[in-house]
């Protein structure tokens, strides 16, 4: 166990990116999860990359088969999972093949020699072994036996060798957490509590855990140990959140916060499915979860519900969102209330499912037919999934509107410490439900409007004030089923105005100024991190930039235009083929540049930084990597 | 005069202000008329309790989607096939509205065909009404799922090749609790079904036969004009011998799994089918659904199965009610610190 001495002796280190990789049966997410649990709990600053294959298992050994974890520690604000991982943990040969060219030259990689033997070595291709023919050169390599190891460490358990190969996950745990001195106990607990039902998984792997920690500990092999330490942090208290359970959380808290039962309708659909999951899990709020028969009906649920007076969702992906398309244009029809949630993938088509993108934004703004507005919002980390939740419900409550609220893979899946937030600071975000007829002669007028265009939210059971509303074109004020010209351009203007309008009800975009820039990076979503990391970079080169990000991508904030047009040089750097710069220069007329990623992961900060040098130095009009 | 708008004994008080626009001589006026009639009953009978905020009409899309804007009730004109679905959301989040849904046969078994068998099978508490008049009228005059083969239409000008869906099958083999069809020149017998479904807990489904004048005039002529009901048309009634004709002479027996027609005189009286709508092996309704294989024999009306079932919002209900017992009511705070946490100071 870490005792004081231990860590006396570690050697003190501003940060690490560790990477583990094995092969999809061997856990290697659970691993890397339980290390950012106890470096979150530890106090650092984090922020996660877990990638994955798409089947749940691939051939086993086989390059198609590697799951990896990265994970970014640090004593300090971070932004990013790292551009370049410091320690590569391989499971397998496949795991060392596909990873090795991510690692940081000079980098550290820790290898379970037992999977290295002629079988595996040609399931990803390797005709001689690479620990043989100085492929590794370059590298710190630690040759560790983690099979047999963890094989030895349980003997003395009733357990098959097969069941207790299994744990050797744990045995790496335990090895990394030595070596960055991450103490054991909240693994221990958490492994106590998960595995409960069976003893002897239990067992195993507390034992395969503390063998890998004695292992570091009593070779020589690793030299020193190191230590992360806490990040300076605001006071307050924190949790460890993905962006997945930061949006089901603040469903849940939307729900409270607008005193209205909450409704989901999804059908399962990687990486989305985790909400369902989640909030399923909260039925004690009073929240339904409703798993449809399809995507279609996902959707068509939650506008029922909506029309119930609850407060509605249905959450996806890029394909769900395209099933869902005609009825969030219903909804737009029928101005109710309903939250859509696409947690981005890579496209098109079944595309990616496991892997991230931002290429659904001109699905979500204009994926309906007709003129059919509504407002669109993105998170830009994990914890600001949470706010982003509450937001998205806020504005489709208050207009009456379905709003898209827009995550992706990397958010969804990725962690970072959240300072949680005082229950009691939340905004109100209740409406109130028409009750009494609105017309002159006591009559009740559905489309009716009020200062900020929304129309009453009447529901069933309220009794004087029966209506009918649905999908054709309806009397401005009456709601009345209505085909005349003027009155359909009417209509078409005064929803579209209703959403122009929110642009007064959201909060002005905030440039990260420096003097002198001359450069603005323009960014939205998932690229945050990557943005404000290259920012930091770029500043420090001696390159004042600066940088905004949008959070609400329809209507934008008013100021934006101005923003844009005061510099030099306007860079959008977004995880697709240029979807928001053909909008702002579509609507602002500004010469901006596109830096675009198409490749299922996340920018790194340097990408960002070496795009931004080569547009700033003329040698190139935009980016595509 | 009594203003009939304020008394909910009357048609009018069911009745929105709204001109109803389907063709003259359309059978959904007949529908229309039995369910507005039908709740001025409803209202005025003590022992159930109606009221017009409480009701809701859902519906997708086509000449019988129209059909919530005429009934002075909340209602929803929706999507193409998708009202199952809408309604099973509405009917999920408010177990306490009564619900129909309103279709036709393109709407509820073609591009909505997965919603109803869904809705069927959770049995989610509302009422489906299916107005089958085997065309696409609304777009005037295509073969629709329920089209016999050999259809000339518009879309068909060589005959349809596609063998028609029979409804009640579908219905039956999708697990509905109760399954029913009326026709729209009846109008008693079109409200005394319905009622039979108000009174249901869980999912009903009636098929109506709905003559559609423009595009397939006298469908069910056959079956359902006033001269041929005696020979044509079987009354299915619980507990009874199923038997039709004019003198009563015909009955039917199930040999094998399947309903046959027979003359009374030449069988064994034992062997005549006793109508059960209760039964819970749906075998027997399926087989009376299969009877009528065209539009030109015998076909059975009224109720085929009504059975008991757990009913969906009960089940999310009492999910809800369990969750609040185990975990104890919502506590954001809670949650939000639910998971592992540590303190910056
Ligand atoms: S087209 Fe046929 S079904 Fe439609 S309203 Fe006319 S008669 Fe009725």
């Amino acid at each position: 166990m870490t005792d004081t001495a231990d860590r006396l002796d570690a050697q003190s280190i501003q940060g690490v990116v560790i990477r583990f990789a094995g092969d999809s049966g061997d856990g290697m997410q659970l691993t890397g999860d339980r290390f950012t649990s106890a470096s979150a709990l530890a106090g650092n600053d984090l922020v996660t990359l877990p990638e994955f294959p798409a089947e749940i298992r691939a051939p086993q050994g086989t390059l198609a088969g590697v799951s990896a974890f990265q994970v970014h520690i640090s004593d300090h604000d971070i932004h990013t999972p790292g551009d370049e991982p410091d320690v590569l943990v391989a499971m397998n040969p496949a795991a060392l093949m596909s990873q090795l060219g991510r690692l940081k030259s000079g980098g550290t990689i820790i290898l379970n020699t037992d999977a290295f033997d002629e079988r595996n070595l040609e399931k990803c291709g390797y005709e001689v072994d690479p620990r043989d023919n100085g492929t590794l050169d370059d590298y710190i390599v630690h040759e560790v036996p983690m099979t047999s190891l963890t094989l030895g460490a349980v003997e003395e358990l009733d357990v098959k060798k097969r069941d207790a190969e299994r744990s050797k996950n744990f045995f790496a745990l335990g090895l990394i957490s030595w070596m960055y001195t991450r103490p054991l106990e909240p693994t221990i607990e958490w492994v106590n509590e998960k595995f409960a039902k069976v003893q002897t998984v239990v067992d195993a792997n507390v034992m395969a855990l503390k063998a890998g920690h004695a292992f570091g500990e009593t070779t020589e092999m690793f030299g020193d140990q190191y230590e992360v330490a806490a990040a300076p942090n605001e006071p307050g208290t924190y949790t460890n959140i993905t962006g997945n359970v930061a949006t089901s959380w603040g469903m849940v808290a939307a729900g409270q916060l607008a005193k209205l039962p909450v409704f989901l309708g999804s059908y399962p659909i990687t990486p989305a499915s985790d909400i369902l999951h989640e909030l399923s899990r909260h039925k004690n709020f009073g929240v339904r979860t409703f798993q449809a028969e399809d995507e279609i009906a996902a959707a068509g649920a939650a506008l029922g519900a909506a029309f119930g007076g609850h407060l509605a969702y249905t959450t996806t992906s890029g394909p769900g969102v395209a099933l869902k398309g005609e009825t969030i244009g219903l909804a737009t029809s029928m101005e109710l209330p309903m939250v859509i949630i696409d947690v981005q993938r890579g496209g098109p088509s079944t595309g990616l499912p496991t892997k991230t993108e931002a290429s659904d934004l001109f699905l979500a703004l204009y994926g309906r037919h007709g003129e059919s507005p509504l407002p669109v919002v993105a998170a830009y980390s994990p914890s600001n999934c949470f706010d982003m939740a509450i937001e998205a419900s806020r504005l489709a409550l208050k207009y009456r509107t379905p709003v898209i609220y827009l995550t992706d893979g990397y958010l969804a899946n990725g962690a970072e410490p959240w300072k949680l937030p005082d229950v009691d600071s939340l905004p109100d975000i209740s409406v109130s439900f028409t009750t009494e007829p609105n017309g002159d002669n006591g009559e009740f007028l559905p489309y009716l409007r009020d200062e900020i265009g929304s129309r009453p939210w009447a529901i069933p059971g309220t009794a004087g004030l029966e209506h009918r509303v649905g999908g054709l074109e309806k009397a401005n004020v009456t709601g009345n089923v209505e085909y005349d010209p003027d009155n359909h351009g009417l209509m078409t203007d005064l929803r579209q105005a209703k959403i122009d309008g929110i642009a007064n009800d959201i909060p002005l975009a905030e440039v990260d100024a420096v003097d002198g820039a001359k450069i603005l990076l323009v960014g939205w979503g998932s690229t945050w991190g990557s943005i404000k990391a290259a920012t930091e970079r770029l500043r420090e080169a001696g390159t004042p930039t600066d940088r905004v990000h949008i959070t609400h991508l329809n209507p934008f904030p008013s100021n934006l235009g101005d923003i844009l047009r005061a510099y030099d040089h306007v860079i959008v750097p977004e995880l697709n083929k240029g979807q928001l710069i053909q909008i702002l220069r579509g609507k602002y007329l500004v010469d901006a540049k596109g830096v675009n990623k198409v490749k299922g992961l996340p920018f790194t900060g340097g990408e960002v930084v070496e795009a931004v040098e080569s547009i700033v130095a003329g040698t190139s009009q935009g980016v595509s990597l | 005069m009594t203003d009939v708008t304020l008394d909910p004994t009357k048609r009018g008080y069911w009745t929105s202000d709204q001109d109803v626009r389907w063709c003259p001589g359309c059978g959904d006026y007949g529908i229309l008329a039995a369910m507005q009639f039908l709740y001025a009953d409803l209202a005025a009978d003590p022992d159930t309790e109606v009221s017009k905020e409480n009701t809701v009409f859902v519906s997708g899309i086509g000449c019988a989607a129209r059909f919530p804007y005429y009934m002075n009730t909340y209602g929803m004109h929706t999507i193409h096939g998708r009202a199952p679905a809408i309604a099973s959301g509405l009917a999920a989040a408010r177990p306490d509205l009564d619900i129909w849904v309103v279709g036709g046969d393109g709407d509820m078994l073609s591009i909505g065909g997965n919603h109803l068998i869904h809705a069927l099978r959770r049995n989610v508490n509302m009422k489906i009404l299916l107005f089958n008049n085997q065309i696409y009228g609304l777009t005037k005059g295509q073969y629709s799922p329920t089209s016999e083969v050999g259809k000339v239409t518009k879309s068909t000008p060589m005959g349809s090749i596609d063998a028609p869906f029979n409804p009640l099958s579908v219905a039956i083999g999708a697990g509905a609790t109760f399954v029913a069809r009326t026709h729209d020149l009846d109008r008693k017998h079109m409200m005394a079904t319905f009622k039979r479904a108000h009174e249901h807990r869980g999912a009903s489904f009636i098929e109506i036969y709905q003559n559609c004048n423009v595009f397939n005039d006298g469908a069910f002529d056959a079956v359902t004009k006033r001269a041929a009901r005696d020979e044509m048309m079987i009354d299915l009634v619980h507990g009874e011998p199923i038997t039709f004709g004019a003198e009563s002479q015909r009955g039917i027996v199930v040999d094998n799994g399947t309903a046959e027609i027979v003359e009374i005189a030449d069988v064994d009286s034992s062997r005549l089918l006793v109508h059960d709508e209760g039964r819970d092996d749906p075998s027997l309704a399926f087989a009376l659904g299969q009877l009528a294989h065209d539009r030109q024999s015998p076909t059975p009306f009224g109720v085929f199965r009504q059975v008991e079932r757990p009913e969906y919002t009960d089940g999310v209900t009492n999910q809800l009610l369990a969750a609040n017992e185990q975990q104890g009511p919502g506590d954001l705070h809670a949650l939000l610190h639910s998971g592992a946490t540590w303190d910056v100071n």
